[in-house]
């Protein structure tokens, strides 16, 4: 468990300390997959390294296993940096050493594993992200995706129970990103481990995380479970995101709702409910007649969702909507 | 071709021209030596001291990059010079092989040291990071990382280096230092010989020649990039 006490940081610059977060609680539950999202200079990269305390905060606590690392004293530190992963937007491998030496490189700095255990465990590594035969290549032999499998397989040598994850996948294309994706599902899953992840991507938030905290200008603005905070953003920062990952444009849509007749709702399916074949049924009873004006089904990690804009005219609309909201979607009126 | 030889490279003493030859190839390989022996460790340090880097300390980066500064400053022609009752203090005299090499360090290693700082400042600060949140110190950083990820660059410094000692040296001979620039100076200059001058010559490109494609091949083979 990650626990953010009062956590602040600001750099001085120019004699003038600036704030680029500011005081922040929150706690990352162990196992759970947490993502952070924010546009550039939203703090975000500042709170993932306050984790392994690459950077040190200027004020309050931080709490791993109710440890409290911001006391630690230097040897302290790098032993407990070993039980912290890290992988980076740029992979950040050493271009002078070949995959099997970057995997093995964490294990020969902590000094405490013999070469036959470092040898076997780069070897499973290998094998757990499918590059067994890329062992004797360099970096620059591999493709954006395979390196950043080297960086997992790096990250994950020392057996850490957290692993961070700065922009992992921003420059990587989207099959690639799919691909890592499913790859720190898996190792999530497998392991146990906490991964706490920042993109600016609401996209992959929706695919992996379980949370997520969304940050604007070094503050967090909302946090709750992916599901809430996607299909139900609040603060406008969450909303821009999410409209963002939905490709849909504000003004386009206000547009359509102007030129639709009848009551607009927003239907908003979770689970399996996604797939029970509702609109017609309730049509037929409530003799309401109904216009999709916009509509996506897709899935916030493992669940199915769905996510309707209707205009409905004529017929009973209270016998409609208490037969929606019996077979448990969610239904908004938006005018 | 005897006779050749006899007529357009009379005043040429081919086993002086050799010795000669060894003098410089040992000036340069000693000097070398020491200016890397010196100039690494300086060069980490300029690097580590440095605005925003590892163990920044301003003061120590301004004192000791003002001592390089001024070591570089000085052209080497008055470096030779200065250097002199340093040089006797050291080795007993100034003169010859063995007197030449405490100048040639107290110019190449600051030179070189320089080289070093750039070539680290190079390293992409990401895997700084990325070995710093491994747990490793900053012993384990500069060895383990900066300095691998570096090696090309830092061999071609080392190039630069020697090829820089090779004119130093040869300067060297003004001063009594021996080797190739004192064969130049005394024959070639102040004798008029100068079929000994283009020898002397031809040989010191030679030098660098070869010493530069070593250099080129030996950057080829550390580049992983």
């Amino acid at each position: 468990m990650i626990v953010f006490d009062q956590v602040q940081k600001s750099y001085p610059i120019k004699g003038q300390a600036v704030p680029a977060l500011h005081a922040t609680s929150m706690t990352i539950q162990t196992g759970e997959i947490f993502g952070i999202v924010g546009h550039s200079g939203a703090g975000k990269s500042t709170l993932v390294r306050l984790i392994n305390l690459l950077e040190p905060p200027t004020a309050g606590r931080i709490l791993i296993d109710d440890e409290n690392i911001t006391g630690y004293s230097p040897a302290e530190l790098r032993a407990f940096r070993r039980k912290v992963g890290m992988i980076f937007q740029h992979f950040n491998l050493l271009s002078s050493k070949t995959v099997a030496d970057n995997i093995a490189f964490p294990m020969k700095l902590a000094g405490i594993y013999s070469a036959k255990e470092i040898r076997e465990r780069v070897e499973e590594l290998l094998q757990r992200v499918s590059l067994a035969d890329q062992a004797t290549k360099y970096p620059s032999q591999l493709s954006g995706g395979q390196k950043q499998r080297v960086g997992v397989a790096r990250a994950l040598a020392c057996r850490p129970t957290i692993l961070l994850c700065d922009e992992a996948t921003s420059a990587l294309d989207p099959q690639t990103t799919q691909s890592v994706l499913r790859l720190l599902a898996d190792i999530n899953k497998e392991l146990g481990l906490t991964i706490v992840l920042i993109t600016h991507e609401m996209d992959v938030v929706r695919r992996v995380c379980d949370r997520v905290a969304v940050m604007d200008a070094g503050e967090v603005v909302e946090m709750g479970a992916v599901s809430d905070v996607f299909l139900h953003p609040k603060h406008p920062t969450t909303r821009d995101f999410v409209f963002e990952s939905e490709h849909i444009d504000h003004d386009d849509m206000q547009r359509d709702l102007e030129h639709a007749k009848g009551r607009i709702l927003r239907l908003t399916f979770r689970g399996e409910s996604t797939y029970t074949p509702l609109l017609g049924s309730v049509a037929r009873e409530s003799g309401v007649d109904f216009s999709i004006l916009s509509g996506r089904i897709d899935h916030i990690k493992d669940t199915p969702y769905g996510q309707l804009t209707l205009s409905l005219v004529g017929g009973d609309l209270d016998i409609a909507m208490s037969a929606l909201t019996a077979a448990d979607v969610h239904v908004e009126v938006l005018r | 071709m005897e006779g050749l030889m006899e007529g357009v490279l009379s005043n040429v003493d081919w086993p002086e021209i050799g010795l000669a030859s060894w003098d410089t190839l040992v000036m340069v390989g000693l000097s070398l030596l020491f200016s890397v022996v010196i100039g690494l460790p300086v060069g980490v340090l300029l690097f580590l001291f440095g605005k925003r880097q590892l163990l920044e300390q301003p003061v120590a980066y301004a004192v000791l990059s003002f001592v390089v500064n001024v070591l570089r400053s000085v052209p080497f022609i008055i470096l030779l010079i200065v250097m002199i009752p340093f040089t006797v203090m050291l080795i007993g005299t100034s003169l010859g092989v063995a007197g030449a090499i405490p100048p040639l360090v107290a110019g190449g290693a600051p030179f070189f040291a320089r080289l070093v700082e750039t070539s680290l400042r190079e390293v992409d600060r990401g895997i700084i990071e990325a070995t710093q949140a491994m747990g490793a110190n900053v012993r384990q950083i500069v060895f383990g990382a900066l300095l691998p990820e570096a090696m090309p660059g830092l061999i071609a410094g080392i190039t630069v280096t020697a090829i820089t000692l090779v004119s130093y040296a040869a300067m060297s001979g003004v001063i009594g230092g021996g080797g190739l620039g004192d064969l130049a100076i005394r024959f070639g200059y102040q004798r008029f010989q100068t079929d000994v001058m283009v020898i002397t010559v031809a040989l010191l490109v030679i030098f660098v020649q070869v010493l530069q494609m070593v250099g080129d091949r030996l950057v080829l083979h550390f580049s992983r990039k």
